[in-house]
């Protein structure tokens, strides 16, 4: 018995199923919790004002963009290595949440950014390799969508997210070559130096595992969803 | 090896090859541009060398379905992928021929684009140097780009979608190499990223391609 057992199709359905709604509850436990806390129970910022509270959505769904992406990775990589179907489809049914992640961080930031910088957007390194970002996820979902065979697109896709990893990270430091930053620096770190006063830390560690939870969730789900697909791919075409 | 790159390279310059139409488009979109941001000089010559490579980059990008379309076609590719070389060896042939028939000439015609957007000698001269070092690296991503679309109808409009931000390093590199040294300061650090980024797409990309070759063939 190994890990790699359970990612075996049918026993892929089969435990995810009993787990799934243990993960959307938690999910939504998480968020209703770290929101509502974040949202009506936290002061505002001495010089942010109430916009201040943006990070509760901001934070976690940059953070999520990029794990997505890197979660996209991992799975290409054990799909071209062990040729696991469920690893391929979990890669796919991943970008969109992915997608979905990078467009609320840049779409929260422009809202945050309006009152505080002034401005919408501006070419700071981080937004900018947060764009790319989202033009990365974009070429990965329409190279699946144009190829028919499953495991001829799932080859490729997976070929073009190694080495758009390795070209997404030379961005990120070109991008930061490029131009002055204006974005502050990280709001959490693992060693304490840097971390956001205590009263914002605590509900945006809720809201983070309320989003870490989300993704999982929704991979689980879409995977699901894809593996149905194959299934019902398979039976119509032994129909004709 | 050689006898691949010297076919295409034939292929390319015949009738039907298409050699001279990036070169055109590569003049048009520098054409566009005093029209879209008005003719004042000094506007102009500001932005010339940033205009200089993003139509390069657009004129590379443009015949890049070319470089194995037609041999998907024919059966040609499938040839070389039985031949006694290593495909690899036909991948990076195919990036010679692509970087010739492109690469070099826009080299050869930025400077004279630029004079059309009043830019000054020095900056010129950064310019070429830039695109000789920076081209090579924008015909082995673009080659990349057309073996994963080599098997999809109609690819044109996806091959850009996958290609251009592959090229996003390489333009800023590029680019900001440029300005540097047509301001006066030290080029020296983005011109060594550029140079690593080439280098390293050579070394590395043509497995990547040559691998992505054998599923489409597959």
């Amino acid at each position: 018995m190994s890990m790699w057992e359970y990612a075996n199709p049918k026993k892929f359905m089969g435990w995810t199923a009993p787990v799934l709604p243990w993960v959307f509850g938690g999910a939504a436990s998480c968020l209703i919790v770290g929101l509502i806390w974040g949202f009506f129970f936290t002061p505002d910022d001495y010089r942010q004002g109430a916009t201040v509270k943006i990070i509760y959505l901001h934070v976690p769904s940059a953070l999520m963009a990029i794990n997505a992406w890197m979660m996209m990775l991992v799975a290409s990589l054990i799909w071209l290595v062990r040729r696991h179907h469920v690893s391929a489809l979990a890669a796919k049914a991943a970008a969109p949440v992915g997608v979905a992640m990078t467009l609320i961080a840049l779409a929260t930031g422009a809202i945050w950014g309006q009152p505080m910088w002034g401005t919408y957007w501006a070419w700071d390194p981080r937004l900018t390799s947060f764009l790319i970002l989202f033009l990365f996820y974009l070429g990965y979902m329409a190279l699946w969508a144009a190829i028919d065979d499953p495991d001829t697109a799932a080859d490729l896709t997976s070929v073009l997210c190694i080495v758009g990893s390795v070209f997404a990270v030379l961005s990120r430091y070109a991008v930061n070559f490029w131009n002055q930053g204006l974005h502050q620096g990280a709001s959490l770190s693992l060693d304490k130096e840097e971390n956001v006063a205590d009263v914002f830390y605590h509900p945006l560690l809720l809201a983070i595992a309320g989003f870490v939870l989300l993704f999982i969730g929704l991979v689980l789900l879409r995977t699901r969803t894809e593996i149905r697909k194959r299934r019902l791919r398979a039976v119509l075409r032994r129909m004709g | 090896m050689i006898a691949i790159l010297r076919r295409d390279l034939l292929l390319a310059t015949r009738a039907g090859g298409g050699f001279g139409l990036g070169l055109v488009f590569f003049l048009i979109v520098v054409v566009l541009v005093p029209f879209g941001v008005g003719a004042d000089t000094d506007v102009l010559a500001r932005i010339a060398p940033g205009i200089l490579w993003v139509a390069a980059l657009l004129a590379a990008l443009l015949s890049l379905d070319r470089i194995f379309a037609l041999d998907h076609e024919d059966g040609t590719l499938t040839l070389l992928a039985t031949a006694p070389i290593p495909l690899e060896t036909v991948a990076l042939a195919k990036v010679g021929a692509h970087w010739v028939t492109t690469g070099v000439p826009l080299v050869f015609a930025a400077p004279a684009l630029g004079v059309l957007l009043q830019i000054d000698a020095r900056a010129a001269g950064f310019v070429m140097l830039t695109l000789v070092i920076g081209t090579p690296a924008l015909s082995v991503i673009g080659t990349f780009g057309a073996a994963l679309t080599v098997g999809v109808r109609r690819g044109g409009l996806l091959l850009s979608l996958l290609v251009l931000p592959l090229y996003m390093p390489t333009l800023i590199f590029g680019a900001e190499a440029v300005r540097r040294g047509a301001g006066g300061l030290d080029p020296a650090t983005p011109l060594l990223m550029l140079g690593g980024i080439t280098a390293g797409a050579i070394a590395l990309l043509p497995f990547a391609t040559a691998a992505v070759l054998r599923i489409n063939l597959r």
